[in-house]
């Protein structure tokens, strides 16, 4: 992190990554592979340890998964870094979703929004199950972790369909239970 | 509109939404979207099952985290560009100082056999909440003009294509999303 970048390198750090902004439909994770490709194997700024760190430590705290581009940004280059990576990926994004949205609130009624929105919908279902799915695969397929990980995945999913029990409590339930038995 | 529309109520200021974000945002280990369905659904009812859907179908189709947009979205639609400003300075601030916090302390966490298993074990939590955020939503799209048979085609093939054939998002949204869109469209009412 003291490996502070020159202005130039500075410049492109923020370029790739308002360029990977625009690039990453579906979250800034599935930019990763390219993250990495980037920084560690084409610059060396980071290594591929520090690359998973980061991406580990943005995963244990709460917040927007997204954040995980800051902690690069900041083992890439400190403060300066952070903030190139995280406007990089930030900016280009927030401009084009706003001025789409704008246009198609004032068309919320034209048969080409409503056929977008209803026929994405079912995608968009598909696609959560799929990310819960992609989260939890990694552990099933541990035969150490796959009875804890099916057990908490099943209380989780029946006390969300039950009770109106915060998904902090979940969490916290799931610290405890790994520290214990996943270790 | 429907029964599930009843109820509903807006934010009051840009004040309200950072506070809601941010709110929502400190819940959210391993994924902010399960608590968002929560709090925006369920306890603010500033959204139904089929709006937040909606929103998120939205979200998900533009580049850019899926969280971050549709705050950008929800809080610009209420208070343009200050409550886009505010939802996704709530959404972010609090969490980036505590990952910066957490980036700095890693090299003490980082041996620790008690900090992994934790990690595993919130992981594991993280994947039901999202799963049960999905089985939440299934059921608005029992009014979804595509038909039961197309939506669930739709949303097993899109499962399946993610989840076990892992091909890259954009093809996934392009091969499946423009089929879907299209057969929607000749199913709408004119």
């Amino acid at each position: 992190m003291s490996s502070a970048l020159s202005a130039p390198e500075l410049l492109d750090l923020l370029g790739h990554f308002m360029l990977l902004s625009l690039l990453a439909v579906g979250g800034a994770i599935t930019a990763a592979s390219d993250m990495q490709r980037y920084l560690v194997a084409e610059h060396g700024w980071i290594s591929d340890a520090q690359f998973t760190a980061s991406i580990a430590i943005a995963q244990a705290a709460p917040g927007p998964n997204v954040l995980f581009v800051a902690v690069l940004g900041w083992n890439v280059a400190g403060l300066p870094g952070m903030v190139a990576t995280l406007a990089g990926i930030l900016l280009p994004s927030t401009l084009l979703t706003l001025s789409v949205t704008r246009w198609t609130a004032r068309h919320r009624e034209a048969r080409g929004v409503r056929a977008f929105t209803t026929g994405m919908a079912p995608l968009t279902l598909g696609l959560l199950l799929a990310t819960g799915w992609v989260l939890a695969d990694p552990l099933v397929r541990d035969p150490d972790h796959r009875a804890a990980t099916l057990g908490l995945v099943a209380v989780t999913i029946a006390v969300m369909l039950r009770t109106r029990l915060g998904p902090m409590w979940l969490i916290a339930l799931g610290a405890v239970v790994g520290g214990v038995a996943m270790r | 509109m429907n029964a599930d529309d009843a109820g509903l109520v807006a934010p009051t200021s840009p004040r309200d939404l950072f506070l809601s974000f941010n709110r929502l945002a400190l819940q959210g280990f391993g994924g902010v979207l399960p608590v968002a369905q929560v709090e925006l659904v369920e306890r603010k009812r500033w959204l139904s099952r089929a709006q937040f859907l909606e929103l998120l179908s939205v979200s998900q189709v533009l580049p850019g985290p899926n969280i971050v947009n549709l705050a950008l979205i929800f809080g610009d639609r209420h208070f343009g560009w200050r409550g886009a400003l505010a939802a996704i300075g709530g959404l972010m601030l609090a969490p980036l100082a505590i990952v910066m916090a957490l980036t700095l302390l890693y090299a003490r966490f980082d041996e620790w056999s008690v900090v992994a298993g934790a990690l595993r074990g919130m992981g594991a939590v993280a994947a039901g909440l999202v799963v049960a955020t999905g089985l939440k939503l299934v059921g608005t799209l029992r009014s979804n003009a595509m038909g039961p048979i197309a939506c669930a085609l739709a949303a097993l093939a899109a499962f399946g294509l993610i989840a076990i054939v892992r091909v890259p998002l954009a093809a996934v949204i392009f091969g499946l999303g423009v089929p879907a869109v299209a057969w929607a469209w000749w199913k709408l009412p004119r």
